[in-house]
């Protein structure tokens, strides 16, 4: 492992380290059998706990497996649906922001800066709960979306600005020098490159998006994975008095890390592809991705793009 | 807007149990992920893997879902958390909140040390310094500089976070105060309005305060 820290190191430190393993194996392996024996002094290695999910032959695993897969359908549904619309709906402020005028810009900070320091599961409940009392009744789904999108469309528009930003500044002066107006600019010059600079910050909001639909466990009547999840946990306690609480949050953690992993690994795979590109410029990082999942504050976003312009 | 005056103290009793459990949470979060990060670039091949494991799990799940487990999961096998001033989510809540932070307090902390470049600690051994006066002389003070503006963005997160838990049902904190106005027959509007007013009170200040911090330190390159 090289790292800033230390040298190759020496025949005495290779030793060293060959203890610590030997060490840190050990006292992890020990905590781990601990907690196998944990989980079987608990009975919860027994079969009919992990059988309606993990095994083919047990009568209930398909029907287990059709419930959750309709919850997952519901999440992926809802993500896709709010990344579309925080897509342009961002996209918008970023316009709006960059070519108003100076006396109406500050309304378009006010959103963003408004939005963006809000827990989203505040958002969403403020769609679930604050719409109805204005007549507005829509489908349980479309109040995660109404609510996710509200604060994920602030957070793309800052991706999508702070992609603006890191762009050297002669590509606008260029795009200015012959004669084109502010929104071509945009349009043709800034936008397309800062979308294509930020892609993997942008895929990993949809990490963060799919992770918050399971936030949707606040409205009535939105049967997402999580909420399925607990029916299928609430059925197999009451009916069959099978209680497999840990088994089924540890299979939806499960599904949601695969996923997001995978999403993780191609915003990775974006960004390494785009820094072989010849037009990146210096500056922006692969660690946006951390700032954006942290849910971007401050002005850290923009810390890459400050650097370069 | 009759809610927010009316009830204004059961916000503010509100507001000081979000900081409360952000307090906790916090503190939590910054050791549990500063041991994660130092795990993460041990010569220990075993502390590494474990410092990837923890990260990669709990970043990519939801925390509503780490949530669940640790608070209906956990007691399965045996785990109960004692409950705090009859709040039997409390403890759980924390827990929650202190893994799911700490993965990514250790990926700001790994990223702002790699962010050294090799050749400042080289040049420092170099010169005859020892690992400790390299580490605390050379690396830290220009890793810390990196670190503060991602770590500040982590715990303001965190703070958004917290109301996850309050909507899991620990009452005495922010985002909880609002069942109790409904109860009491306030409308959704003025009560929510109410609830996200005292969050913008605590997170667009440290968001200024942090960007302050930020130009402070930066690095002039």
């Amino acid at each position: 492992m090289s790292s800033v820290l230390y040298d190759a190191p020496g025949p005495r430190a290779r030793r060293n380290s060959m203890i610590g393993t030997v060490v840190a194996g050990a006292v992890l392996l020990g905590l781990a059998v601990l907690v196998v024996v944990q989980l079987g002094n608990n009975g919860q290695l027994d079969g009919a706990k992990w059988g309606p999910i993990y095994n083919p032959g047990n009568p209930y695993f398909v029907a287990t497996w059709l419930r959750l897969l309709t919850g997952l359908l519901v999440t992926l549904e809802t993500a896709a649906i709010t990344l579309v619309l925080a897509l342009a709906i961002g996209t918008l402020l970023v316009i709006l922001r960059i070519t108003s005028s100076r006396a109406f810009r500050w309304i378009v900070v006010t959103i963003v800066e408004g939005l963006r320091g809000l827990p989203v599961i505040v958002t969403i409940f403020f769609a679930a709960r604050v719409l109805p009392e204005f007549g507005v009744s829509m489908p349980p789904l479309w109040y995660v979306v109404v609510g996710l999108t509200a604060y994920n469309c602030v957070i793309i528009a800052e991706i999508i600005r702070s992609g603006i930003n890191a762009l050297p500044r002669g590509q606008a002066e260029a795009a200015y020098a012959v004669g084109m107006s502010r929104l071509q600019v945009l349009r043709l010059i800034l936008l397309p490159q800062a979308f294509r600079l930020m892609l993997p910050a942008l895929i990993s909001q949809l990490v963060v998006i799919v992770k918050d639909t399971s936030l949707g466990f606040v409205v009535f009547g939105y049967s997402d994975f999580v909420r399925e999840a607990n029916t299928v946990i609430q059925f197999f306690g009451g009916q069959l008095k099978i209680n497999f609480p840990l088994q089924m949050f540890l299979t939806v953690a499960l599904v949601f890390i695969l996923i997001n992993y995978g999403l993780g690994k191609l915003a990775e795979y974006i960004n390494r592809r785009g820094s072989r590109g010849p037009k990146r410029p210096a500056g922006t990082t692969a660690d946006t991705a951390v700032l954006v999942e942290a849910g971007v504050h401050g002005t850290a976003a923009t810390g890459g793009g400050t650097g370069a312009a | 807007m009759d809610a927010l005056i009316a009830e204004f103290p059961r916000f503010f009793a509100g507001f000081l149990g979000t900081l409360r459990i952000c307090l906790f949470a916090g503190v939590g979060a910054l050791i549990l992920g500063t041991f994660m990060a130092t795990f993460r670039v041990s010569p220990v091949p075993p502390l590494r893997w474990l410092g990837l494991a923890w990260v990669t799990i709990f970043r990519n799940s939801p925390l509503a879902v780490v949530l669940f487990l640790f608070a209906f999961g956990l007691p399965q096998v045996g785990v109960i958390f004692p409950s705090f001033q009859n709040n039997a989510f409390f403890w759980p809540g924390v827990a929650s909140l202190v893994c799911y932070t700490a993965a990514f307090v250790c990926e700001a902390v790994r990223s702002g040390i790699n962010s050294v470049a090799p050749g400042q600690a080289e040049a420092a051994r170099a010169v005859g310094l020892t690992f400790t006066q390299t580490l605390s002389a050379v690396v830290l003070p220009q890793a810390i500089r990196t670190v503060v503006p991602p770590l500040g963005s982590v715990m303001i997160a965190m703070i958004k976070n917290s109301a996850i838990v309050g909507a899991f049902g620990v009452t005495g904190e922010l985002f909880s105060v609002d069942s109790g106005n409904t109860a009491l027959g306030y409308s959704a509007l003025s009560s929510l309005t109410g609830v996200a007013i005292a969050y913008l009170v605590i997170t667009i200040p440290a968001g200024l305060l942090l960007g302050v911090i930020e130009r402070k330190i930066e690095v002039k390159r």
